[in-house]
């Protein structure tokens, strides 16, 4: 299922799934990534699954490349059957302080703010990788009236809870930060916690997402 | 409840209190964070007769001014750093690599590193710091570590536990060196740039730039020319990654870099050369040169032989 593997650097495999973003190509980057958590093979210190792409490194005092990659291509992985995945409801409220690009999308799209959230609200997405920052979920498919570029100048600070569009994708800003995404509207729902060690996300790679639009009221009650 | 600690007078440009840093967690979108300069690092330690993964203090620049109240304690500072100890009577000329002992009442004033970034602060005890995923490293992007993941401010107290008694004198002999060629191994992208964008890679000199901290180190220098997409689809990063975004300058990943980018990845830094990259300072030159796996990874070995050598002398 790897197209191919090769090194990043002196301490790291990159194994190429494919060049186009799709679930079908996703679904494998993540039964390796889950396989190989499993397996807790000695020296892996750290697995990125990402669109088409899984990045493995290693502690290059215990192990090497041509080491790893051995294990890897030995490697049994399941290439069909369900992917494990939550079902998650993301609460998200569109006032107008929250919804900061809304304009600026309706120009962009040439739709109306309602015809946005028609097609936003109530949509399946699928989560195919978690990071950037902790905990950020990269999520998708839009349809294509909804796909619109990055803001030519990002905000120096898109404030945390911002659900955000780009290209084919939707995120969520789990903390304050630099970004680019045009910003729909704000969930009050916390998507990171840290305290939680052995699950920090509460959305995974391979999860399946609905955001559902709140009135202001619900924000501030779900924050208490 | 503890009688030993630290009053932070000044706390310094970046003081953060750093391990070895956390792994398995790049999935979630957590880098491995820890000391930047690993190998001063663990010499702090063994200065002061810890174990070499214990917690330190790590700064930037102008390090912590801290007053210390409590029964005596030993403490060794690692790097290239002016620093002095206060007394009652008398000022104290400190010396990296030794360790000196601190009695109740002194002052530790680390004014600065000399041509260098980081520096590392080591305690005979344990600093008392919450863990998280098995690290105290502080990660100020994500809150995360001790001291809520937030730096180390003026005011504040540090606490120590479990001061070592046998405060005997430690040494080493040991003078940091500089690099200026950064060796590094082909990127996945490589073939994203013109030819002359990759002969400019390895051939002509980049200045450190001063939007540089432990997530990235900016570089400038003569552009370097994309000829295929000046983005790739986002995927994930490492320490030591060189990416080339759309305005031709490099950026080096550092220990806390975001865990996934969509920029052309020209070459990754070989792991023998990052303790000395990251203590290069902005306005330094620095070239690239290329170097196979093979290679690569003979001189990590050299290099982490080197740093066993060094602790296995104190």
């Amino acid at each position: 299922m790897i197209k191919n593997i090769s090194n990043l650097g002196d301490a790291a495999l990159y194994c190429d799934f494919g060049t186009e973003v799709n679930k079908e190509i996703n679904s494998k980057v993540i039964r390796y990534f889950k396989t190989i958590q499993k397996e807790n093979i000695d020296g892996i210190n750290n697995l990125t699954p990402s669109y088409n792409k899984l990045i493995i490194s290693f502690d290059l005092r215990k192990k090497n490349f041509q080491t790893i990659k051995k294990l890897i291509e030995n490697l049994n992985v399941a290439n069909h059957g369900a992917l494990e995945s939550n079902k998650i409801k993301i609460p998200v409220c569109c006032d107008e302080n929250f919804s900061l690009d809304i304009k600026r999308l309706e120009k962009k799209l040439q739709i109306t703010r309602d015809k946005i959230y028609e097609k936003f609200f109530g949509k399946e997405f699928f989560c195919y990788m978690t990071g950037f920052i902790a905990g950020m979920p990269f999520l998708g498919d839009l349809e294509n009236e909804l796909q619109a570029k990055r803001l030519e100048t990002p905000r120096v600070k898109v404030p945390k809870g911002s659900v955000g569009l780009t290209e084919q994708f939707a995120n969520i800003y789990t903390f304050e930060s630099p970004g680019g995404w045009n910003i729909i509207g704000n969930t009050p729902q916390v998507i990171f916690d840290s305290t939680k060690e052995n699950n920090p996300n509460l959305i995974n790679p391979g999860d399946v997402v609905t955001f559902e639009k709140i009135s202001k009221d619900q924000y501030y009650n779900n924050n208490e | 409840m503890n009688k030993n600690y630290f009053e932070i007078k000044r706390a310094g440009i970046n003081t953060t209190f750093q391990d070895q840093g956390r792994g398995n967690l790049y999935h979630i979108g957590i880098p491995f964070s820890g000391a930047m300069d690993n190998r001063n690092f663990q010499i702090s330690n063994k200065l002061v007769g810890n174990e070499v993964n214990f917690p330190t203090i790590e700064f930037a620049y102008q390090g912590p001014l801290l007053k210390y109240s409590g029964e005596n304690i030993n403490f060794a500072i690692a790097g290239d750093v002016k620093f002095i100890i206060r007394k009652k009577n008398n000022i104290i000329e400190g010396n990296c690599y030794q360790s000196f002992t601190l009695e109740n009442g002194d002052e530790l004033d680390i004014i600065s590193t000399n041509k260098s970034v980081y520096g590392y602060l080591a305690v005979s005890g344990e600093f008392d710091v919450n863990y998280q995923w098995s690290s105290c490293s502080i990660n100020t992007r994500a809150n995360i570590g001790a001291n809520n993941g937030k730096k180390i401010e003026d005011g504040q107290k540090i606490y120590i536990s479990k001061i070592n008694k046998n405060l005997s004198d430690k040494r080493l002999n040991y003078i940091n060196t500089k690099i200026e060629n950064i060796r590094v191994i082909q990127g996945t992208n490589f073939d994203y740039f013109s030819d002359e964008g990759k002969k400019i890679f390895f051939e002509k000199k980049f200045v450190i730039s001063k939007l540089s901290d432990r997530m990235g180190m900016r570089l400038e220098g003569p552009k370097i020319e994309n000829i295929v997409d000046t983005n790739i689809k986002s995927e994930g990063l490492l320490k030591g990654v060189v990416q080339v975004p759309a305005d031709g300058n490099p950026i080096i990943m550092l220990s806390d870099h975001g865990t996934i980018g969509g920029y052309p990845k020209i070459g990754v830094v070989i792991s023998a050369d990052y303790d000395k990259l990251v203590q290069l300072t902005p306005g330094s030159k620095i070239k690239f040169k290329k170097l196979e796996l093979a290679d690569a990874e003979t001189l990590f070995k050299l290099y982490d032989l080197e740093t066993q050598n060094l602790i296995s002398q104190i």
